[in-house]
């Protein structure tokens, strides 16, 4: 039984590292784990699905307001880009917020077909974030069922 | 003749200090992110801070009892020891939540923390002019709300000891005037 243990803590422990070495991940996410404990298991789970639910709802409003080439609301996809990097930096979601770092410059500018592109990179991006995460909370339930604990993990 | 009472036995209690309790520091968070005021709450709890958060730089105004109307909550039972609030909010900001908390008397003294995530120099200077104690870059860390606790701490336990040598003094001063009149 400890080997199982063992070995989940294993695979979870590479599976994590890699997310930071692919630039999925940044250090924020890192001060994120380190506010959960045995009392709050659940708050790194908690925090980034408050995180995806804003993520969606943004892309959604930013996809109306670039819909009409004759009539975009800039300012609105401003706001929405500002908040969206606001919350990817918080959770260290780094692909996403790099984005949004291009987004911005699309937007100060009024490209609306730059902003469509980074539109629909952003999406994929939280999405391909959120299957990830997904895949690691799984692994550390697995752990936690195998009567293990969630190794701390030191990201250089 | 009555008994004069020494300084000593007068009792110098811990009411004078502004501290929710002895060790905790009552601190209200304003942002309009969800994700962030989730990151905000879970952290300074686990700095051992007392929290409420709001949405909005209005109902941190409305908690205060600052909007205008007239709240329930009495403004001598609430005691916030400090109030961390973001910058850009739709609505009222963080600096224009700043001027009003400076502009009221019944917490003017309440130190005030600007959090942003953009790094530009004239708003921070704009934000430490009008009076904020402290301007904290995005995301906020561990060690920012370590250092915040540890210097409000600090600072708080000089008012108090000041307070306190303030009431012996007096108390000493009583004394001496009461044998002098051999009451």
């Amino acid at each position: 039984m400890n080997t199982v243990v063992a070995q989940l803590q294993r695979q979870f422990q590479d599976y994590l590292v890699s997310l930071y070495q692919q630039g999925f991940l940044d250090n924020q996410f890192t001060e994120l784990r380190k506010l959960q404990d045995e009392g709050t298991p659940d708050f790194v789970a908690e925090v980034v699905s408050l995180f995806f639910d804003d993520c969606s709802k943004l892309i959604n409003s930013m996809s109306r307001s670039l819909e009409r080439p004759e009539n975009v609301d800039f300012k609105q996809v401003d706001s929405g880009v500002h908040q969206l990097k606001g919350s990817s930096s918080s959770v260290g979601a780094r692909r996403v917020k790099n984005v949004c770092i291009s987004f911005k410059e699309c937007c100060d500018v009024q490209n609306r077909e730059g902003c469509l592109r980074c539109l629909q990179q952003v999406d994929y991006e939280y999405k391909m974030l959120k299957t990830k995460l997904q895949d690691l909370f799984n692994l550390e339930q697995q752990i936690v069922q195998a009567g293990g604990a969630i190794p701390q993990v030191n990201i250089n | 003749m009555a008994e004069v009472m020494r300084p000593e036995k007068f009792d110098i209690s811990n009411d004078t200090s502004s501290l929710a309790s002895p060790e905790l520091l009552h601190v209200l968070a304003v942002d309009d992110s969800i994700v962030d005021r989730k990151f905000i709450e879970r952290l300074l709890k686990v700095s051992s801070c007392k929290v409420t958060v709001v949405d909005s730089a209005t109902r941190a105004l409305q908690y205060l009892g600052l909007d205008g109307d007239n709240s329930s909550v009495g403004f001598q039972d609430l005691k916030i020891n400090l109030i961390m609030t973001d910058y850009s909010m739709p609505g009222m900001t963080g600096y224009e939540l700043l001027k009003k908390i400076k502009e009221s008397s019944a917490f003017r003294e309440i130190p005030v923390v600007i959090m942003s995530s953009e790094n530009i120099l004239p708003r921070i200077d704009r934000c430490l002019e009008e009076g904020a104690e402290d301007f904290l870059l995005k995301p906020v860390k561990l060690a920012d709300v370590k250092r915040l606790r540890d210097s409000l701490m600090k600072a708080e336990e000089r008012v108090f000891k000041n307070i306190k040598h303030k009431r012996e003094l007096e108390a000493s001063d009583i004394y001496s005037q009461l044998k002098r009149a051999k009451i």
